[in-house]
């Protein structure tokens, strides 16, 4: 029972968001207020397109976060297969180097960040866009721990039998791994396409804006109409709703994961 | 003779391809780094010594490094009473969401515990708010809290509880961005604990039951101490998160009213972006007491599972 009542609460403003974004402005300015709709206005999904580019600004998030997604698997992958199965000097010392950059909260290192980017005249583009974000050692630090768990005697096999590193890891380590790769994907994907502060500071014009910032600006333009503001937000919900409930058990890998770290 | 020889030349052959293999792998290794480390060293290594640099000096009229000022922008930061009130909202703002963050979901994750069949249901409804971004958590909240015609409000007037300025009454403002926010992170609260809690073998729960432990009696003395360290790790990460926390000020509040949501990542984004002030100078200083707060909490995080793991 009071978990019934926990789940409305924390359900409420999804609800409300969804349902919201077809009611039309009487019922969202109505009291008592009405939590269901009485008259559906899907206008609100067409007149969003209109007053922000929104179709563009969903194309931006969708590169923005796909680059660094796909980024952070490639540099992660070729980092996690160095420390996991290749002998070299300070192995050890350079792995600490890589977790210590976990611990830098990326707030207290934005503005060289923001200074850098635009000196290079990327600001209010999409390499300048996702750049910075292109490495993180969150992903070679999960991967690896995947890799070290892959059996060592199937591995030497694989060298005897003359497969260099590169055949190795393509043909017979990745497809092993898809698990750990789903769960780094899912987690890079969703905190890339949640970024706010970054491209907050870095993209100017609308047309170069990412999803997250588009919805903020509906607040600012169309305060008098809630309902077209719900409709924007439900539309930026859709991918990561899917990946929340159809990706749930890699999400939980991510996360524990990163309690054993 | 002769065997010996051929011996020690076989193991010196030997010797030669192992270390040339071993020179090679070694090679493909740091060409494997490569990209991260270039990655990390340009947008993490870099800008943290161009941190400390910028907070050293004076700005120009551009918003560029000035003249050396020395430890000014420390003793200027540290001397004002603003930044004391930055300071006291951190803490605040942490503590408003970590403690009720940790214990609902810790108190959600005991009665999900004990109600097996629907528990991927209720797993799921929890973990919902984790799709939500700061901004479009804090654009739903912000049309919820609208004075005029948001439900909150409207919710509250049925009850004969008068309009509330969630956001614009400054005693109020910052318990309503802490709201918001423990709803956006409460399902990575449950996930962490629900995962915590079915790491527990169930014979210990079995053996428990079997003495008569039931309900309370079973959270207390076997569920909680045994999910001490997901607990442990939520406490780290939510304080850190809460610390980090930006979208939802930026977009409910702007720091206000009169200051009483800025929080430290605020205040070092206002100085440096807002109203065109660029005191690149100041704002880097603020960076590196964030910096330092926050290396603190992974520094308890990391020598506590340290000693955890000398100690098992």
């Amino acid at each position: 029972m009071v978990l019934v009542v926990a789940a409305i609460g924390v359900l409420f403003p999804v609800y409300y968001a969804v349902v919201g974004s077809v009611m039309g402005p009487n019922d969202l300015a109505s009291y008592p207020p009405s939590l269901f709709p009485h008259s559906l206005h899907l206008d609100n999904f067409r007149d969003v397109f209109t007053v922000i580019p929104l179709g563009r600004q969903y194309l931006n998030s969708v590169l923005q976060a796909g680059l660094i997604t796909l980024s952070q698997l490639i540099t992660s992958v070729l980092a996690a297969y160095a420390f996991a199965f290749l002998p070299f000097r300070w192995r050890a010392g350079v792995f600490g180097v890589f977790l210590a950059t976990l611990m830098v909260p990326w707030e207290a290192i934005i503005l060289p960040n923001y200074l850098l980017i635009s000196g290079w005249g990327l600001a209010d583009t999409l390499p300048g866009l996702v750049l910075p974000f292109l490495v993180n050692a969150f992903g070679t630090f999960l991967l690896r721990q995947s890799f070290l768990q892959f059996p060592r005697d199937l591995r030497d096999a694989a060298r005897v039998d003359g497969c260099s590193h590169l055949r190795f890891l393509w043909r017979i380590l990745l497809p092993l791994q898809k698990p750990a790769l789903a769960a780094t994907a899912v987690y890079v994907f969703l905190s890339a396409w949640n970024q706010y502060f970054w491209p907050l500071l870095i993209t100017s014009t609308p047309t170069m804006q990412t999803l997250q910032i588009g919805i903020t600006q509906l607040r600012d333009a169309e305060a008098a109409n809630p309902g077209l503001i719900l409709a924007g937000v439900t539309l930026s919900l859709l991918p990561t709703l899917a990946l929340v409930v159809f990706g749930q058990r890699f999400i939980v890998r991510g996360l524990v994961a990163g309690s054993s770290r | 003779m002769v065997s010996t020889d051929l011996a020690i030349a076989s193991t010196r052959a030997a010797d030669t391809v192992g270390a040339r293999r071993r020179r090679r792998e070694s090679f493909i290794a740091w060409l494997f780094l490569l990209p991260s480390l270039v990655g990390l060293g340009i947008f993490i290594f870099y800008p943290l010594v161009r941190s400390l640099y910028l907070s050293v000096h004076g700005n120009d009229i551009f918003g560029g490094a000035g003249a050396y000022v020395g430890a000014r922008n420390y003793a200027q930061m540290l001397a004002s009473s603003d930044f004391r009130h930055v300071l006291v909202n951190t803490l605040l703002f942490t503590l408003l969401t970590v403690v009720p963050g940790v214990l609902g979901a810790l108190a959600v994750v005991l009665l999900l515990e004990t109600r097996v069949r629907a528990i991927r249901v209720f797993r799921t409804a929890f973990a919902i708010p984790l799709a939500f971004s700061a901004a479009s958590a804090s654009v739903v909240f912000a049309v919820i809290y609208n004075p005029a015609i948001g439900v909150a409000n409207g919710l509250l007037g049925q009850l004969g509880i008068d309009r509330i300025g969630w956001l614009t009454d400054p005693s109020i403002a910052l318990l309503s961005v802490s709201i918001t926010t423990v709803w956006m992170q409460f399902g990575f609260g449950v996930l962490v604990l629900a995962a915590g809690v079915g790491g527990i073998s169930p014979e210990i729960f079995e053996a428990a039951r079997l003495d008569g432990a039931t309900g309370l009696r079973l959270a207390r003395s076997i569920t909680i101490p045994l999910l001490g360290p997901q607990l442990f790790f939520l406490v780290v990460v939510s304080t850190i998160q809460a610390l980090q926390s930006f979208g939802q000020i930026h977009i409910l509040t702007r720091g206000g009213p009169d200051g009483a949501t800025t929080t430290l990542v605020y205040s070092i984004y206002q100085q440096a972006f807002a109203f065109g002030s660029s005191n690149f100078g100041l704002a880097s200083a603020q960076a590196l007491v964030l910096l330092l707060i926050v290396l603190a909490c992974s520094a308890v995080q990391f020598g506590v599972l340290e000693r955890k793991v000398h100690y098992s």
